[in-house]
């Protein structure tokens, strides 16, 4: 065992590879929440009264709320009053090409593996790029607008699409949802808005890359995906942090809506910046995604896999409202050193058929604490509702926790809910067979690994596959044992 | 349904019985042990009933336990029973030493004991503590802590129950049943027993914990058990609850279970309107294995929360457990299980299994297993399935011409012969069997 410790060892010293701060002139409120700070954002993005006073009302309820405290992570209080709610890199005349983006934002995206051009020409992904809190530049725009799809920022729906907006925004997460999401709703900065109109199939992944940069700075984005009927759409979000040491909070909210036979795919790969072997530093990721199938036959799937954040928070559910309708839910979530994951999901079933399928895979090492909660709701009108979960949790050495928290609440007779959960460690018999083999220790076990979340990593598009296995292996640095 | 009086209101009924009780002493008020019931009477003050906001009692409201006020049985008048209506309560053809509990109180006169269990001491609790000042320090004091106010009102008003001590390298052929009968006809009781069980080194017992109830008043039964679990013993507990619907109960149980002991409890629910079980098993030493069954059968509107805990504090100890409902009508079920595996626990193997099924339209069912583990060297699995008769089998039998109710009853009948087969004493199995047979919707095979 000893070699192996030393790999695990080596691996574990292994640096973050995507740290560094690039150098960009920011234009920031001052820190601290009022409703001055409040009326500064909206005022500073241009929205309409509406949007402010949408804010404002959230405010007042967010002063209303409690921090909560059951979820299975330790932290330092957060000072509210001790971040910057705003930061955008100067604002300039509107980009109509690649050649007008900020060079300094170009080189950081090419440092993180995702240069946009290469994107736009190889790839066929219209990228969003989020830098900080405006999107600077967005592409593919045109080939999809003749389509009807509108994707762009959210301040931009707000000024060009005011009643999707109005009609949609907080109508899965309102703005009293919890304490996170209504701070969000108080003081989100931008985020992506994308509309699929009836009947289109969206003909690429559509994908934002948000990138946490200027110091302080809470990011709080806000997404709003709607699949109007018959629409399909596929939405992909990553994530990279540069190396930071105070610690920086990030509470999104996420909405999907699903309408008659729709479908919304949404994947993550998150790997902001996890803090160091002490846990100095690090994103606390408080994250409220849930998805509404509307209609009948509408499907919501969320793929996502963490391996980044010192703290992991978000359950990303789905409300089956229409019948037939199908919720998925498919997690890899990986912990190494002191970071925690508090993860899961909500399926709330409602309508009658509706399906929803739970395959959660949690990987612990180091100190790290992994939890899985979730809670599977029957209604009392759910006819025939069916749901399968499985959540697996792999140990890798003796000081790190796995823990499963699964509610299951069951109100109809017709319904079958199932749920499988088990616990274990890669066996010596498995390493011992592929070092027999000529594989490494290390390799064995990010072979073993990858095996063990392949279920998930199915379910990714494909270039996001090749990177999410990419990003587990370089979480998994040092941390066999 | 009458209103649930205030908060104070309740507190206030139980502090001023416990003053009414604290006088009655006639100057055992200056015994250790009061020291204790004045400390929980304080808790009790402070925590008042569990709420549904108590992440512990999320799914269970005890709301209609509050709507009436239960009278410490202590304090009200004693019923007598014969021999003869006790015998009733029996099972028949289970040849067993028999103690028996009215209203909480330990009777002499009803109990019987198999001339096998001479070496076994029993007294009730009043004896020890009236004879034995530092049981108090050694057990009263050291693991039954306060956790909610059902428990802070247990030791409130500790006054009896059963403390019994196997001695080392016994082997006792025949069980011993506890048999607690309660209730009364002129008003509700509240009925507190405090049970000790020490099996000794190389021991093996058989344990029968039945409650029962008489009179036409409702009584709240809420009992507290510690059992302690010898090197190499072996215990079969077996927890038969089949009492009237006029039953609140809410009974813990702790299990300390030394080196390489082995203990096996089999709940069995039948009666009740409010049932809350709190089973939790303490691995002080390698080597232990801890099997925990249980069988739920509710109607009507039936409530019944099984809790358990697995605390895996050592390596090398094995857990097991399988428990299984049968919901109808507007029941209600409830299963939270938690297996806790420690840090150095490693080698541990814990099993868990809750399996539902759901009868009617408006019954429920809430599970929550759960799995905490800290250590990496382990298997560890759990698994809850809610669901309904399987129509493919239903389909076999009827296209073999058996009727839908008897397809039915016959199916049911099997889902639970899963826990009722565990049962080790033949006469009380089969008195089970037919028990819950009769449950099923009575039909005979």
């Amino acid at each position: 065992m000893s070699t192996e410790i030393k790999t695990i060892e080596k691996l574990a010293n292994s640096e973050y590879k995507y740290g560094f701060v690039t150098d960009i002139e920011m234009d920031s409120a001052p820190k601290g929440l009022n409703e001055d700070i409040i009326r500064f954002i909206s005022a500073k993005k241009g929205e309409p009264e509406w949007m402010t006073q949408w804010r404002l009302k959230s405010y007042k309820h967010w002063l209303t709320m409690k921090e909560p405290t059951w979820q299975n992570v330790k932290y330092s209080p957060i000072d509210y009053q001790d971040i910057v709610y705003y930061a955008a890199p100067k604002a300039k005349k509107k980009l109509a090409s690649m050649e007008e983006v900020d060079p300094e934002l170009v080189k950081t995206f090419e440092k993180l593996g995702i240069p946009l051009e290469e994107q736009k020409l190889l790839s066929g992904v219209a990228v969003d790029a989020v830098f900080d809190s405006v999107s600077v530049a967005t592409t593919y725009k045109e080939k999809l607008s003749e389509l009807g799809i509108i994707f762009c920022s959210m301040s931009e729906a707000i000024k060009n699409y005011p009643d999707l907006v109005k009609k949609y925004l907080g109508s899965v997460v309102p703005f009293t949802d919890n304490f996170f999401a209504t701070l969000n709703s108080a003081v989100f900065s931008d985020g992506s808005f994308a509309y699929i109109p009836k009947g289109v199939r969206c003909p690429m992944e559509l994908s934002t890359y948000f990138r946490i940069n200027a110091e302080n700075t809470g990011q709080f984005e806000r997404t709003l995906i709607i699949a109007d009927e018959g629409a399909y759409v596929s939405y992909l979000e990553g994530c990279t942090a540069p190396m930071r040491d105070t610690n920086q909070l990030h509470a999104a909210v996420v909405e999907l809506v699903a309408l008659d036979n729709a479908t919304i795919k949404y994947s993550t790969v998150q790997n902001w910046y996890a803090g160091d072997v002490n846990g100095v530093g690090g994103i606390y990721n408080f994250v409220t995604k849930r998805g509404a199938c509307r209609g009948k036959n509408s499907k919501i799937s969320w793929t996502q896999v963490e391996t980044g954040s010192a703290i992991t928070w978000k359950y990303p559910g789905c409300i089956l409202q229409g019948d037939n309708s199908v919720g998925e839910f498919y997690s890899v979530a990986m912990t190494n050193n002191l970071q925690q994951a508090d993860t899961g999901t909500k399926m709330i079933h409602i309508g009658k058929n509706t399906r929803s399928t739970i395959v959660s895979k949690g990987i612990s090492a180091g100190k790290s604490n992994n939890s899985y909660r979730g809670l599977v709701k029957i209604g009392p009108k759910a006819e025939g509702a069916r749901n399968y979960s499985q959540c697996d949790s792999l140990l890798l050495g003796d000081k790190c926790g796995a823990h499963t928290f699964p509610y299951l609440e069951v109100d109809n007779p017709t319904a079958t809910v199932e749920h499988e959960a088990t616990t274990s460690k890669i066996s010596e018999d498995q390493i011992f067979y592929l070092n027999q083999r000529g594989i490494s220790t290390e390799d064995a076990v990010n072979l073993i690994v990858n095996g063990y979340c392949k279920e998930v990593f199915k379910e990714l598009p494909m270039e996001f596959a090749v990177e999410a296995q990419r990003l587990l292996s370089v979480s998994l640095e040092g941390s066999v044992g | 349904m009458t209103e649930v009086p205030e908060k104070e209101e309740i507190k206030n009924w139980y502090y001023s019985n416990f003053e009414l009780f604290e006088n009655s002493l006639n100057g055992q008020s200056k015994a250790p042990v009061h020291k204790i019931r004045k400390e929980a009477i304080a808790e009790f003050i402070e925590l008042g009933f569990p709420t549904t906001k108590n992440e512990e009692w999320k799914y269970t409201n005890i709301a209609p336990l509050l709507t009436q006020n239960f009278k410490p049985a202590y304090l009200s008048n004693k019923i007598s029973l014969s021999k003869e209506e006790v015998s009733k309560f029996l099972f028949t053809g289970v040849n067993a030493s028999i103690l028996v509990f009215v209203n909480g109180d330990f009777s002499n006169e009803l109990s019987s004991l198999l001339p096998e269990a001479k070496g076994v001491k029993f007294e009730s609790l009043r004896q020890v503590l009236n004879n034995e000042p530092d049981f108090i320090e050694k057990y009263l004091l050291k693991s039954n802590k306060t956790i909610d106010g059902f428990s802070a009102l247990n030791r409130a008003f500790i006054s009896d129950g059963i403390v019994l001590r196997v001695p080392d390298s016994t082997i006792l052929e025949n069980p011993v049943h506890l048999l607690f009968i309660s209730g009364s006809d002129e008003e509700n009781l509240l009925v507190q027993p405090l049970n000790y069980i020490f099996v000794g080194k190389n021991s093996q017992i058989k344990i029968i914990e039945s409650t029962v109830g008489v009179g036409s008043k409702a009584y709240l039964l809420n009992s507290v058990t510690e059992i302690f679990t010898g090197e190499n013993s072996v215990t079969n507990y077996y927890k038969i609850q089949n009492d009237p619907d006029t039953c609140f109960q809410v009974s813990r149980t702790l299990i300390h279970q030394e080196r390489s002991s082995v203990f096996t409890s089999n709940v069995i629910s039948i009666g009740g309107e409010l049932i809350r079980n709190d089973i939790s098993t303490i691995f002080e030493s390698e080597g232990c294995e801890s099997n925990l069954y249980g069988l739920y059968l509710a109607d009507g509107k039936r409530h019944i929360d099984n809790h358990t805990l697995i605390d895996h504090a050592v390596a090398h100890c094995h857990s097991n457990e399988l428990y299984k409902g049968i919901l109808d009508e507007k029941a209600r079920g409830v299963f939270n299980g938690k297996v806790l595996v420690r840090k150095d626990a490693q080698k541990t193997q814990a099993y868990q299994s809750n399996k539902n099924l759901l009868l009617s339209r408006l019954a429920k069912v809430d599970t929550k297993p759960q799995l905490e583990i800290f250590a990496d060297d382990v298997k560890c699995s759990h698994g809850a399935t809610i669901g309904q008769l399987d129509e493919q089998s239903m389909f076999y039998l009827r296209s073999r011409g058996i009727g839908t109710e008897k397809a039915r009853s016959l199916l049911l009948n099997a889902f639970a012969s899963d826990i009722v087969d565990l049962i080790s004493i033949e006469p009380l199995r089969e008195t089970m069997n037919r028990i819950i047979l009769d449950r099923l919707h009575k039909v005979s095979l």
